[in-house]
């Protein structure tokens, strides 16, 4: 996994609440069985305007030019700005895939769906958890600056606008220690393979019919 | 302290606990379908390592596979890929249960899974699928989890967890004629809203719930994901551990009898605390029908579409409004004025023999209106096929000029041939109303088994409890 410390990323906003895992990445690119390639698709009934199929060129699909990821001024985004319970719905995991694959590495939300937060650490993206105040501070100031960039800290777990406002953000140590160092959670986990196996037998030993054939 | 039945789950799975409280929890069942496995598969191949315990995982393709012309194969070359994928990853790496695709058994993982005994009380259950939760039904830990998780658990046995909060829903009371776990469900949504479970895990309970049988108990812990709970749970009865004797993977014998004895206990002790308490009562649920593209845009079926004016919260109005323009719906417009194009009965929600009767019973000796171009009835499985057909429920169907297909997940995310076109309405069992989630610029309409065979027959919806008059 490639490692997240610090960043000064353009925002792009997506300012509707609920946005859910099918808008993310729509159904039809769950069939890949690669981890790769999903950024063009990314939004893709949102982005574009024709019906999009796994493996389409999308350099001239027809885009909707209302859609924030068509505009100019977010082109290059490295921040995702969204609303309450951003990633509800689906577990897939070709949502983060195709946000990292896009080119964002931050997302700030008031909330997010769990099994997408938890998805999005696995793959180098960091999820901030803001207020809603702040979140609707940051939208605002996103509409009016063209050019708006945040300062993401994971270090300091700080958040700094251009004009200086800045804010904390909670994350466990493990979750902040697998992303500073670029690690993933395999690794990690099979240094306690002995413990595991240990467990495993106690367990067994407790409840054989979870064993059974 | 007296204990939830959460914190039983989770204290006895528990392998470690860091400082800051991750855990690595260990699991007992791994479920597995051909969408989110394969990348979890490579990833194990290119670290060179094997399955930890590869009699933990049941696995099945579901979401990709025609529910017709079976003899045609798999049409869609993607998706024949992907199929071909899971084949050749459980032939390497090994499973407990993998039914093929095309095999008698086959259908949906949250449907084989229970129905062969393979999922127990007191069990950790995992599954690259937020409709996990459906297993919590049985007094099982049961979450969804993504593809890297899916690895993890492949090559460690464990996931990585921190613990959730603790929700009690309790349900009070005898639910009405007409009314079933799937409108449980939904006005437990509409309540709490789509993520007023967010970040914890959430217990059934009460009357109205124990009152349920296994099926309708899977209906409601399956819907538990759509209130952002990543697993909902519901304690261990008599009602559990007769659904499980005999079935092919359950415990037998004098393992049977030991496995009973410690099943009995997996409930939540008198006192406990819970972080969240939702109080409901069950005769004041009426058959829900959800209006716009979120699960908690639900209202009873005698309501009327809301008014975006009515809404002080701008985000909340917005909202409203842009659910409604998807739609094609009206402020104000009755839901009963709401006709239909499409009819979908399946999924992993609804799918089970007794949905299958439920629906079986309102078509009977009826047909389907003619602004219905398709009404399809997609069993569960192999299993609930088979018993429908011994039960003449198929014959019913099919006079009645509804589809009967073979199992799988179909339309409810519109993964294989099965899909709402642009604009088209559906009346469906399944489990999220989600823009173009059955199909692009599909429009969809969160319903019980009773109620979308009834609208079939009405051409639009209809309140159950009239049409049984």
């Amino acid at each position: 996994m490639k490692a997240f410390t610090r960043l000064n990323g353009l925002v792009c906003p997506i300012d509707r609440a609920n946005v859910d895992t099918d808008a993310i990445i729509p159904k039809q690119f769950l069939k890949s069985i690669k981890r790769s390639g999903f950024g063009p698709y990314l939004f893709d009934e949102w982005r574009y305007a024709d019906f999009g199929e796994p493996g389409m060129d999308c350099t001239n699909r027809p885009k909707r030019p209302e859609f924030a990821l068509n505009q100019a001024r977010y082109q290059g985004a490295q921040v995702l700005l969204a609303r309450d319970n951003f990633g509800c719905g689906s577990s897939r995991e070709h949502a983060p895939w195709a946000i990292e694959d896009y080119g964002f590495r931050v997302m700030i939300a008031p909330s997010f769906a769990d099994i997408f937060f938890s998805n999005s650490y696995k793959n180098a993206i960091l999820p901030i958890v803001a207020s809603a105040e702040i979140v609707d501070r940051l939208f605002k100031e996103c509409e009016a600056t063209e050019g708006y960039k945040l300062d993401v800290d994971l270090e300091s777990q700080t958040v700094t606008t251009p004009g200086g406002f800045s804010f904390k953000f909670e994350i466990t140590e493990h979750r902040k220690h697998c992303l500073l160092n670029g690690l993933d959670d395999i690794g990690l986990t099979l240094q306690h393979a002995g413990e595991i196996k240990a467990f495993e037998e106690k367990h067994k030993a407790a409840q054989p019919w979870l064993f059974g054939a | 302290m007296a204990k939830t039945l959460y914190d039983k789950l989770w204290d006895s799975h528990v392998v470690r606990q860091e400082e800051d409280g991750t855990c690595l929890l260990y699991i007992d069942r791994h479920l597995m379908h051909e969408v989110t496995s394969p990348q979890a598969f490579e990833g194990l191949r290119l670290a060179g390592r094997k399955a930890w315990r590869n009699t933990s995982i049941v696995a099945v393709p579901d979401h990709n596979t025609p529910t017709n012309h079976w003899d045609r194969d798999i049409e869609d070359p993607i998706s024949k890929t992907q199929v071909d994928t899971l084949d050749a990853n459980i032939k390497e790496f090994g499973s407990l249960i993998y039914f093929p695709f095309k095999h008698k058994n086959q259908g949906i993982i949250h449907v084989i899974a229970p129905e062969n005994g393979a999922t127990l009380p007191g069990m950790t259950v995992v599954c690259g699928d937020s409709h996990t939760a459906t297993h919590g039904a049985f007094g099982a830990l049961a979450h969804g989890i993504g593809t890297s998780e899916v690895e993890h658990v492949l090559a460690t046995q464990t996931l990585v967890q921190k613990k959730s909060k603790s929700m009690l829903v309790k349900v009070e009371g005898a639910l009405g004629a007409g009314v079933t776990a799937k409108d449980i469900a939904l006005a437990i949504i509409g309540k709490i809203g789509t993520a007023g479970g967010t970040g914890y895990c959430i217990e059934f309970a009460g009357s109205a719930i124990r009152g349920l049988s296994m099926e309708g108990r899977m209906t409601v812990c399956n819907l538990a994901i759509e209130a952002g709970a990543r697993a909902g749970i519901i304690g261990v009865d008599d009602t559990t551990i007769n659904y499980l004797e005999g079935r092919e993977h359950a415990p037998k014998g004098e393992q049977w009898n030991k496995a009973v004895e410690v099943w009995k206990t997996l409930h939540t002790e008198d006192g406990a605390k819970f972080d969240a308490v939702v109080e409901m009562n069950a005769a004041d649920i009426e058959p829900q029908v959800t209006w716009g593209t979120s699960p908690e845009q639900v209202l009873a079926v005698g309501g009327n579409v809301p008014n975006p004016a009515n809404e002080a919260d701008p985000v909340k109005r917005a909202g409203i409004e842009r659910a409604l323009q998807y739609m094609g719906l009206q402020a104000d417009m009755p839901i009963t004025d709401i006709q239909i194009d499409k009819v979908f009965i399946g999924s992993c929600t609804n799918s089970r023999i007794e949905d299958m009767r439920a629906a079986a019973a309102v078509a009977k000796g009826k047909k389907v209106a003619g602004n219905v171009k398709l009404a399809l009835v997609v069993p569960g499985s192999g299993i609930v096929k088979r018993q429908a057909e011994a039960e003449g429920l198929d014959k019913i169907f099919i006079e009645a000029g509804f589809e009967w297909r073979e199992p799988g997940c179909s339309m409810c995310l519109a993964m294989n041939a099965d899909r709402l076109s642009p604009g088209e309405r559906c009346a469906s069992t399944s489990n999220r109303n989600f823009e173009g989630r059955q199909g692009p610029g599909g429009r969809t309409h969160l319903v019980s088994p009773a109620m979308a065979a009834a609208a079939a027959i009405a051409g639009h919806f209809v309140d159950i409890r009239d049409s049984r008059n």
